[in-house]
Protein backbone atom coordinates (compact mmCIF):
# COMPACT_ATOMS: atom_id res chain seq x y z
CA UNK A 1 0.00 0.00 0.00
CA UNK A 2 1.57 3.33 -0.69
CA UNK A 3 0.27 6.53 -0.73
CA UNK A 4 1.86 9.39 -0.99
CA UNK A 5 1.51 12.91 0.64
CA UNK A 6 1.42 14.52 -2.86
CA UNK A 7 -1.72 12.79 -3.59
CA UNK A 8 -3.83 14.86 -1.58
CA UNK A 9 -2.86 17.56 -4.10
CA UNK A 10 -4.68 15.12 -6.85
CA UNK A 11 -8.12 14.90 -7.61
CA UNK A 12 -9.83 12.31 -5.34
CA UNK A 13 -11.49 9.09 -6.03
CA UNK A 14 -11.00 9.40 -9.86
CA UNK A 15 -13.03 12.78 -10.33
CA UNK A 16 -16.13 10.78 -8.31
CA UNK A 17 -15.35 13.49 -5.20
CA UNK A 18 -14.12 15.53 -7.70
CA UNK A 19 -12.54 18.20 -5.25
CA UNK A 20 -8.97 19.69 -5.04
CA UNK A 21 -8.43 19.27 -1.29
CA UNK A 22 -6.96 22.26 0.59
CA UNK A 23 -8.44 24.89 -0.84
CA UNK A 24 -9.50 27.60 1.55
CA UNK A 25 -12.83 27.27 1.49
CA UNK A 26 -13.94 23.43 2.56
CA UNK A 27 -16.59 21.18 0.33
CA UNK A 28 -19.23 20.40 2.03
CA UNK A 29 -20.16 16.69 0.69
CA UNK A 30 -22.82 14.15 1.29
CA UNK A 31 -21.47 11.68 3.71
CA UNK A 32 -21.67 9.10 0.79
CA UNK A 33 -19.52 11.69 -1.57
CA UNK A 34 -16.54 11.79 1.29
CA UNK A 35 -15.93 8.33 1.69
CA UNK A 36 -15.34 7.92 -2.08
CA UNK A 37 -11.85 9.05 -0.84
CA UNK A 38 -11.62 5.82 0.90
CA UNK A 39 -10.31 2.30 -1.46
CA UNK A 40 -9.77 -1.10 -0.60
CA UNK A 41 -6.88 -1.83 1.15
CA UNK A 42 -6.49 1.85 3.15
CA UNK A 43 -5.99 2.93 6.79
CA UNK A 44 -8.86 4.82 8.35
CA UNK A 45 -8.52 6.83 11.53
CA UNK A 46 -11.86 7.07 13.00
CA UNK A 47 -12.34 9.10 16.28
CA UNK A 48 -14.60 8.34 19.50
CA UNK A 49 -14.48 7.02 22.58
CA UNK A 50 -16.68 3.99 23.21
CA UNK A 51 -19.90 5.31 21.90
CA UNK A 52 -19.53 9.21 22.23
CA UNK A 53 -17.69 11.55 19.54
CA UNK A 54 -17.71 8.38 16.54
CA UNK A 55 -18.68 10.33 13.00
CA UNK A 56 -21.81 7.79 12.95
CA UNK A 57 -22.93 9.27 9.21
CA UNK A 58 -19.74 8.90 8.15
CA UNK A 59 -19.25 5.85 9.41
CA UNK A 60 -22.34 4.19 8.28
CA UNK A 61 -21.83 5.65 4.56
CA UNK A 62 -18.78 3.87 4.78
CA UNK A 63 -20.50 0.38 5.91
CA UNK A 64 -22.71 1.08 3.20
CA UNK A 65 -20.13 1.84 0.59
CA UNK A 66 -19.03 -2.10 1.57
CA UNK A 67 -15.49 -1.12 0.93
CA UNK A 68 -12.75 -3.60 2.65
CA UNK A 69 -9.54 -4.80 3.62
CA UNK A 70 -8.95 -1.73 5.90
CA UNK A 71 -6.90 -0.73 8.58
CA UNK A 72 -9.06 0.52 11.29
CA UNK A 73 -7.29 2.68 13.61
CA UNK A 74 -9.23 3.94 16.53
CA UNK A 75 -9.27 3.97 20.52
CA UNK A 76 -11.73 0.92 20.26
CA UNK A 77 -14.35 -1.01 18.03
CA UNK A 78 -17.44 0.27 19.62
CA UNK A 79 -20.40 -2.07 19.64
CA UNK A 80 -21.20 -4.79 17.02
CA UNK A 81 -24.19 -2.81 15.92
CA UNK A 82 -22.90 0.61 17.01
CA UNK A 83 -20.48 3.41 15.02
CA UNK A 84 -17.39 1.99 12.94
CA UNK A 85 -18.06 -1.58 15.08
CA UNK A 86 -20.38 -2.63 11.92
CA UNK A 87 -17.37 -2.10 9.75
CA UNK A 88 -15.72 -5.22 11.87
CA UNK A 89 -18.70 -6.92 12.12
CA UNK A 90 -19.01 -6.16 8.00
CA UNK A 91 -15.69 -7.87 7.53
CA UNK A 92 -14.62 -5.14 5.99
CA UNK A 93 -11.59 -4.61 8.73
CA UNK A 94 -8.03 -6.72 8.09
CA UNK A 95 -6.66 -4.91 11.08
CA UNK A 96 -7.47 -3.33 13.93
CA UNK A 97 -5.06 -0.53 16.13
CA UNK A 98 -6.88 0.41 18.93
CA UNK A 99 -6.82 0.26 23.01
CA UNK A 100 -10.04 -1.29 23.98
CA UNK A 101 -12.12 -4.16 21.63
CA UNK A 102 -14.08 -5.75 24.68
CA UNK A 103 -17.55 -4.30 23.75
CA UNK A 104 -17.66 -5.68 20.23
CA UNK A 105 -17.88 -9.59 20.04
CA UNK A 106 -17.25 -9.84 16.94
CA UNK A 107 -13.63 -7.97 17.08
CA UNK A 108 -12.45 -10.56 19.43
CA UNK A 109 -14.14 -13.32 17.91
CA UNK A 110 -12.90 -12.61 14.27
CA UNK A 111 -9.11 -12.54 15.87
CA UNK A 112 -9.40 -15.95 17.38
CA UNK A 113 -10.55 -17.41 14.23
CA UNK A 114 -7.70 -15.17 12.54
CA UNK A 115 -9.58 -13.54 10.41
CA UNK A 116 -8.52 -10.10 11.54
CA UNK A 117 -4.76 -8.84 12.74
CA UNK A 118 -5.24 -6.97 16.07
CA UNK A 119 -2.71 -4.46 17.44
CA UNK A 120 -3.55 -3.50 21.42
CA UNK A 121 -2.40 -0.72 22.33
CA UNK A 122 -2.38 1.28 26.21
CA UNK A 123 -4.87 4.03 25.45
CA UNK A 124 -2.50 7.05 26.60
CA UNK A 125 0.23 5.43 24.18
CA UNK A 126 -2.32 4.85 21.26
CA UNK A 127 -2.90 9.56 21.32
CA UNK A 128 0.66 9.60 21.43
CA UNK A 129 1.69 7.42 18.78
CA UNK A 130 -0.85 9.56 16.59
CA UNK A 131 0.04 12.36 17.98
CA UNK A 132 3.70 11.80 16.97
CA UNK A 133 2.22 10.76 13.65
CA UNK A 134 0.43 13.94 13.06
CA UNK A 135 3.34 16.34 14.33
CA UNK A 136 6.33 14.94 12.73
CA UNK A 137 7.87 12.67 15.41
CA UNK A 138 10.14 9.85 15.10
CA UNK A 139 8.29 8.00 18.10
CA UNK A 140 7.59 8.76 21.47
CA UNK A 141 8.93 7.37 24.80
CA UNK A 142 6.33 5.65 27.78
CA UNK A 143 6.80 4.49 31.05
CA UNK A 144 3.79 2.94 30.18
CA UNK A 145 4.18 -0.76 29.44
CA UNK A 146 7.77 -1.74 30.86
CA UNK A 147 7.66 -4.88 32.30
CA UNK A 148 4.58 -6.07 31.08
CA UNK A 149 3.65 -7.88 27.37
CA UNK A 150 3.27 -4.21 25.69
CA UNK A 151 7.10 -4.60 25.99
CA UNK A 152 7.87 -7.32 23.84
CA UNK A 153 9.81 -6.31 20.39
CA UNK A 154 10.35 -2.62 21.47
CA UNK A 155 13.25 -0.96 21.87
CA UNK A 156 13.78 -0.03 25.50
CA UNK A 157 15.67 3.55 26.30
CA UNK A 158 16.86 4.08 30.14
CA UNK A 159 16.69 8.15 30.54
CA UNK A 160 17.87 9.21 34.09
CA UNK A 161 17.57 6.17 36.11
CA UNK A 162 13.82 5.40 34.30
CA UNK A 163 12.48 2.42 31.54
CA UNK A 164 10.90 4.22 28.83
CA UNK A 165 9.71 2.22 25.85
CA UNK A 166 10.40 3.76 22.21
CA UNK A 167 6.52 3.71 20.58
CA UNK A 168 6.14 4.34 17.21
CA UNK A 169 3.96 6.65 15.09
CA UNK A 170 0.96 6.36 14.11
CA UNK A 171 -1.41 7.94 10.70
CA UNK A 172 -3.32 6.61 8.09
CA UNK A 173 -4.58 7.19 4.83
CA UNK A 174 -8.09 8.95 6.00
CA UNK A 175 -9.42 10.14 8.68
CA UNK A 176 -12.93 10.83 9.91
CA UNK A 177 -13.26 13.08 12.77
CA UNK A 178 -16.56 14.46 14.66
CA UNK A 179 -16.70 17.35 15.46
CA UNK A 180 -19.40 20.29 16.76
CA UNK A 181 -19.55 23.44 14.68
CA UNK A 182 -17.37 24.28 11.67
CA UNK A 183 -17.32 26.87 9.48
CA UNK A 184 -16.60 26.98 6.10
CA UNK A 185 -13.04 26.94 6.16
CA UNK A 186 -12.67 24.08 7.92
CA UNK A 187 -12.41 25.20 11.70
CA UNK A 188 -13.86 23.64 14.29
CA UNK A 189 -14.87 23.81 17.95
CA UNK A 190 -16.17 20.27 20.20
CA UNK A 191 -19.07 19.63 23.00
CA UNK A 192 -18.43 17.81 25.68
CA UNK A 193 -16.75 14.78 25.87
CA UNK A 194 -17.06 14.14 22.20
CA UNK A 195 -13.69 15.88 21.96
CA UNK A 196 -11.79 12.78 22.96
CA UNK A 197 -9.49 11.82 19.82
CA UNK A 198 -10.60 14.16 17.60
CA UNK A 199 -8.16 16.99 17.26
CA UNK A 200 -5.18 14.83 17.75
CA UNK A 201 -6.75 12.19 14.89
CA UNK A 202 -7.33 15.70 12.51
CA UNK A 203 -3.63 16.00 12.17
CA UNK A 204 -2.53 12.25 11.31
CA UNK A 205 -4.15 11.71 7.74
CA UNK A 206 -3.30 12.50 4.62
CA UNK A 207 -7.28 13.16 3.97
CA UNK A 208 -9.34 14.11 6.92
CA UNK A 209 -13.11 14.85 6.76
CA UNK A 210 -14.81 16.16 9.56
CA UNK A 211 -18.68 15.32 10.66
CA UNK A 212 -20.28 18.53 12.25
CA UNK A 213 -23.27 19.38 13.66
CA UNK A 214 -23.94 22.49 11.12
CA UNK A 215 -21.40 24.42 9.22
CA UNK A 216 -21.22 27.67 9.28
CA UNK A 217 -19.96 30.84 7.45
CA UNK A 218 -16.42 32.19 7.61
CA UNK A 219 -15.94 34.55 10.66
CA UNK A 220 -18.84 33.00 13.00
CA UNK A 221 -17.43 31.15 14.78
CA UNK A 222 -14.86 32.69 17.70
CA UNK A 223 -11.42 31.99 17.02
CA UNK A 224 -10.70 32.03 20.78
CA UNK A 225 -13.10 28.72 20.68
CA UNK A 226 -11.28 27.30 17.43
CA UNK A 227 -9.30 24.43 18.18
CA UNK A 228 -9.06 22.41 15.15
CA UNK A 229 -7.78 24.83 12.49
CA UNK A 230 -9.27 24.63 9.35
CA UNK A 231 -6.19 24.25 7.30
CA UNK A 232 -5.85 20.24 8.85
CA UNK A 233 -9.67 20.03 7.34
CA UNK A 234 -10.26 18.43 4.13
CA UNK A 235 -14.16 18.15 3.46
CA UNK A 236 -16.76 18.60 5.66
CA UNK A 237 -20.38 16.50 6.34
CA UNK A 238 -23.46 17.80 8.36
CA UNK A 239 -24.26 14.79 10.88
CA UNK A 240 -27.44 12.73 9.09
CA UNK A 241 -29.84 11.41 11.24
CA UNK A 242 -29.43 7.70 12.86
CA UNK A 243 -29.69 7.24 16.68
CA UNK A 244 -26.25 8.14 18.20
CA UNK A 245 -25.59 10.96 15.58
CA UNK A 246 -28.64 12.45 16.78
CA UNK A 247 -27.78 11.94 20.31
CA UNK A 248 -24.22 12.52 20.58
CA UNK B 1 -13.44 -19.15 58.05
CA UNK B 2 -15.63 -15.94 57.94
CA UNK B 3 -18.72 -15.33 57.62
CA UNK B 4 -20.25 -14.99 54.13
CA UNK B 5 -20.84 -11.46 53.39
CA UNK B 6 -23.27 -10.78 50.67
CA UNK B 7 -22.23 -9.31 47.07
CA UNK B 8 -23.74 -6.05 47.75
CA UNK B 9 -22.15 -5.54 50.88
CA UNK B 10 -18.30 -6.66 50.07
CA UNK B 11 -18.79 -3.54 47.17
CA UNK B 12 -20.35 -1.05 49.33
CA UNK B 13 -17.66 -1.42 52.28
CA UNK B 14 -14.20 -1.51 50.10
CA UNK B 15 -15.83 1.91 48.37
CA UNK B 16 -16.39 3.42 51.70
CA UNK B 17 -13.09 2.66 52.91
CA UNK B 18 -11.24 3.81 50.14
CA UNK B 19 -13.33 7.24 49.82
CA UNK B 20 -11.27 7.83 53.34
CA UNK B 21 -8.22 8.00 51.04
CA UNK B 22 -8.38 11.37 49.47
CA UNK B 23 -7.77 14.72 50.60
CA UNK B 24 -9.03 17.77 49.61
CA UNK B 25 -8.46 19.07 46.39
CA UNK B 26 -7.26 15.71 45.01
CA UNK B 27 -7.71 13.85 41.56
CA UNK B 28 -8.96 10.81 41.73
CA UNK B 29 -9.98 8.64 38.51
CA UNK B 30 -12.22 5.69 39.28
CA UNK B 31 -12.37 2.63 37.31
CA UNK B 32 -14.99 0.31 36.60
CA UNK B 33 -17.41 -1.47 38.99
CA UNK B 34 -16.60 -1.52 42.80
CA UNK B 35 -13.85 2.26 42.06
CA UNK B 36 -17.20 3.68 40.55
CA UNK B 37 -19.00 3.53 44.10
CA UNK B 38 -16.79 5.40 45.60
CA UNK B 39 -17.56 8.54 45.23
CA UNK B 40 -21.19 8.10 46.50
CA UNK B 41 -19.33 8.16 50.27
CA UNK B 42 -16.73 11.27 50.04
CA UNK B 43 -16.92 13.21 52.95
CA UNK B 44 -18.35 15.93 52.94
CA UNK B 45 -15.50 18.25 53.87
CA UNK B 46 -13.55 16.83 51.06
CA UNK B 47 -13.48 18.34 47.38
CA UNK B 48 -12.42 15.78 45.26
CA UNK B 49 -11.86 16.82 41.49
CA UNK B 50 -12.89 13.31 40.00
CA UNK B 51 -11.18 12.48 36.03
CA UNK B 52 -12.07 10.56 33.31
CA UNK B 53 -9.93 9.13 31.37
CA UNK B 54 -11.88 9.93 27.88
CA UNK B 55 -11.46 13.82 28.54
CA UNK B 56 -13.43 15.42 31.70
CA UNK B 57 -12.03 17.15 34.51
CA UNK B 58 -14.40 17.88 37.56
CA UNK B 59 -17.09 15.12 36.95
CA UNK B 60 -20.26 14.77 38.56
CA UNK B 61 -22.97 12.49 39.38
CA UNK B 62 -24.98 11.33 36.49
CA UNK B 63 -27.94 13.38 35.49
CA UNK B 64 -31.54 13.38 35.56
CA UNK B 65 -32.49 13.73 31.70
CA UNK B 66 -28.71 11.88 30.11
CA UNK B 67 -27.05 13.83 27.33
CA UNK B 68 -24.91 11.51 25.50
CA UNK B 69 -22.50 14.21 24.63
CA UNK B 70 -21.48 14.14 28.55
CA UNK B 71 -20.35 10.53 29.24
CA UNK B 72 -17.78 8.97 31.63
CA UNK B 73 -14.88 6.48 30.69
CA UNK B 74 -17.40 3.09 30.95
CA UNK B 75 -19.99 5.06 28.35
CA UNK B 76 -22.51 6.25 31.42
CA UNK B 77 -23.98 9.93 31.08
CA UNK B 78 -22.28 12.40 33.99
CA UNK B 79 -22.90 15.78 34.58
CA UNK B 80 -19.83 18.48 34.73
CA UNK B 81 -19.44 20.81 38.20
CA UNK B 82 -19.40 24.24 38.08
CA UNK B 83 -15.24 24.93 37.59
CA UNK B 84 -15.28 21.03 35.18
CA UNK B 85 -13.74 21.37 31.93
CA UNK B 86 -13.32 18.84 28.66
CA UNK B 87 -10.32 18.19 27.61
CA UNK B 88 -8.69 15.49 24.40
CA UNK B 89 -7.41 12.95 24.91
CA UNK B 90 -3.60 13.50 24.53
CA UNK B 91 -3.87 16.16 27.23
CA UNK B 92 -6.12 13.52 29.21
CA UNK B 93 -3.51 10.94 29.43
CA UNK B 94 -0.86 13.40 29.74
CA UNK B 95 -2.67 14.72 33.38
CA UNK B 96 -2.26 10.95 33.76
CA UNK B 97 1.30 9.91 33.09
CA UNK B 98 2.29 13.42 34.21
CA UNK B 99 1.76 12.90 37.74
CA UNK B 100 -1.10 14.90 37.82
CA UNK B 101 -3.78 12.81 38.86
CA UNK B 102 -3.25 12.22 42.87
CA UNK B 103 -4.68 9.12 42.70
CA UNK B 104 -6.36 5.80 40.64
CA UNK B 105 -8.76 3.28 42.14
CA UNK B 106 -8.91 0.15 39.68
CA UNK B 107 -10.16 -3.48 40.06
CA UNK B 108 -7.54 -6.58 40.18
CA UNK B 109 -7.44 -10.41 38.79
CA UNK B 110 -4.22 -10.74 41.20
CA UNK B 111 -1.75 -8.14 43.39
CA UNK B 112 1.26 -9.31 44.59
CA UNK B 113 3.05 -8.45 47.44
CA UNK B 114 5.72 -6.22 45.64
CA UNK B 115 2.68 -3.73 44.04
CA UNK B 116 2.54 -5.58 40.70
CA UNK B 117 -0.91 -5.57 39.20
CA UNK B 118 -2.47 -8.11 37.30
CA UNK B 119 -5.65 -6.51 35.72
CA UNK B 120 -6.33 -6.76 32.15
CA UNK B 121 -5.84 -9.91 30.26
CA UNK B 122 -6.88 -13.74 31.22
CA UNK B 123 -4.37 -16.20 28.66
CA UNK B 124 -6.89 -18.12 26.60
CA UNK B 125 -9.83 -15.98 26.98
CA UNK B 126 -11.00 -13.13 23.93
CA UNK B 127 -8.69 -10.05 25.21
CA UNK B 128 -10.42 -6.97 26.00
CA UNK B 129 -7.66 -4.59 25.56
CA UNK B 130 -5.87 -2.68 28.20
CA UNK B 131 -7.29 0.98 27.64
CA UNK B 132 -6.47 2.89 29.89
CA UNK B 133 -5.32 1.03 32.00
CA UNK B 134 -1.61 0.72 32.09
CA UNK B 135 -1.19 4.44 31.70
CA UNK B 136 -3.91 4.93 34.79
CA UNK B 137 -1.33 2.82 37.07
CA UNK B 138 1.84 4.14 36.16
CA UNK B 139 1.28 7.43 35.70
CA UNK B 140 -1.38 8.24 39.08
CA UNK B 141 0.40 9.14 42.21
CA UNK B 142 -1.34 6.80 44.06
CA UNK B 143 -2.96 3.10 43.25
CA UNK B 144 -5.36 2.44 45.19
CA UNK B 145 -6.70 -1.40 44.25
CA UNK B 146 -10.51 -2.23 44.97
CA UNK B 147 -10.92 -5.91 44.98
CA UNK B 148 -12.65 -8.95 46.80
CA UNK B 149 -9.98 -10.65 48.80
CA UNK B 150 -10.42 -14.04 46.92
CA UNK B 151 -11.73 -15.17 43.67
CA UNK B 152 -15.13 -16.31 43.94
CA UNK B 153 -13.63 -20.14 43.79
CA UNK B 154 -11.63 -19.08 46.79
CA UNK B 155 -8.49 -18.72 45.37
CA UNK B 156 -6.38 -16.03 46.93
CA UNK B 157 -5.73 -12.66 44.49
CA UNK B 158 -2.64 -11.39 47.05
CA UNK B 159 0.08 -13.18 45.86
CA UNK B 160 4.04 -13.54 46.41
CA UNK B 161 3.83 -13.36 42.42
CA UNK B 162 1.02 -12.88 39.90
CA UNK B 163 0.77 -15.77 37.18
CA UNK B 164 -1.50 -13.46 35.22
CA UNK B 165 -0.20 -11.07 32.66
CA UNK B 166 0.93 -7.54 34.08
CA UNK B 167 -0.65 -4.31 33.68
CA UNK B 168 2.58 -3.08 35.50
CA UNK B 169 5.10 -3.50 37.82
CA UNK B 170 5.51 -2.57 41.49
CA UNK B 171 3.14 0.37 41.34
CA UNK B 172 0.53 -0.65 43.87
CA UNK B 173 0.13 1.65 46.84
CA UNK B 174 -2.93 0.25 48.95
CA UNK B 175 -5.25 -3.08 48.54
CA UNK B 176 -8.47 -2.40 50.20
CA UNK B 177 -10.83 -5.83 49.90
CA UNK B 178 -14.01 -6.64 52.27
CA UNK B 179 -11.55 -7.63 55.01
CA UNK B 180 -8.79 -6.13 54.70
CA UNK B 181 -6.29 -3.20 54.11
CA UNK B 182 -3.06 -3.38 53.15
CA UNK B 183 -0.02 -0.92 52.21
CA UNK B 184 2.62 -1.45 50.29
CA UNK B 185 5.90 0.48 50.75
CA UNK B 186 9.32 0.16 48.78
CA UNK B 187 8.52 -3.36 47.52
CA UNK B 188 7.29 -4.42 51.50
CA UNK B 189 3.35 -5.24 52.24
CA UNK B 190 1.76 -4.47 55.61
CA UNK B 191 -1.51 -5.47 56.97
CA UNK B 192 -3.02 -1.70 58.24
CA UNK B 193 -6.66 -3.29 59.22
CA UNK B 194 -9.00 -5.96 59.54
CA UNK B 195 -12.70 -5.99 58.83
CA UNK B 196 -14.36 -7.01 62.66
CA UNK B 197 -15.61 -10.54 61.50
CA UNK B 198 -12.18 -12.17 60.91
CA UNK B 199 -9.20 -12.81 62.49
CA UNK B 200 -5.36 -12.51 61.74
CA UNK B 201 -5.24 -16.13 60.73
CA UNK B 202 -8.22 -15.93 58.76
CA UNK B 203 -6.32 -13.37 56.72
CA UNK B 204 -3.22 -15.02 56.25
CA UNK B 205 -5.11 -18.05 55.35
CA UNK B 206 -6.90 -16.03 52.40
CA UNK B 207 -3.63 -14.16 51.55
CA UNK B 208 -0.96 -16.26 49.55
CA UNK B 209 2.11 -13.58 50.11
CA UNK B 210 4.42 -12.19 53.32
CA UNK B 211 3.35 -9.34 54.78
CA UNK B 212 4.13 -7.29 58.18
CA UNK B 213 1.06 -6.37 60.40
CA UNK B 214 0.39 -3.13 61.99
CA UNK B 215 1.11 -2.25 65.28
CA UNK B 216 -1.92 -1.54 66.45
CA UNK B 217 -3.58 -3.32 63.59
CA UNK B 218 -6.91 -1.77 63.81
CA UNK B 219 -10.57 -2.34 62.88
CA UNK B 220 -11.14 -1.66 59.36
CA UNK B 221 -12.54 2.15 59.23
CA UNK B 222 -16.02 2.59 57.52
CA UNK B 223 -17.20 -0.90 58.88
CA UNK B 224 -18.71 0.96 61.96
CA UNK B 225 -20.96 3.02 59.82
CA UNK B 226 -22.61 0.06 58.13
CA UNK B 227 -26.02 -0.82 58.61
CA UNK B 228 -27.01 -4.28 59.67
Amino acid sequence: MSYKYTDKYLPIGAGRCNILAKKVIKPVLSAAEAVKCIKPGMSVIIGGFNYGGVPYTLVDALVESGIGELTLIANDTAYEDVGHGKLVANGQVKKVVASHVGLNKKTGQFYMEGKLELELCPQGTFVERIRAGGFGLGGILTPTGVGTVVEEGKQVLEIDGKKYLLELPLRANVALIRAYQADRMGNLTYFGTNRNFNPIMATAADYVVAEVDSVLEVGELDPNEIVTPGILIDALVVKGDNYYANRT
Amino acid sequence: MPIELNEEMVRQRIARRIAREFHDGDVVNLGIGIPTLVSDYIPEDVRVIFQTENGAVGAGPAPDKPDLRFIGAGGRPLTILPGGCFVASDLSFGLIRGGHVDATVLGALQVSQEGDLANWMVPGKIVPGMGGAMDLVVGARRVIIATTHTTKKGEAKILRKCTLPLTAKGVVKLIVTEFAVFSIEKGQMKLLEIAPEVTLEDIKAMTDADFTVADPLITMQGTEEEKV
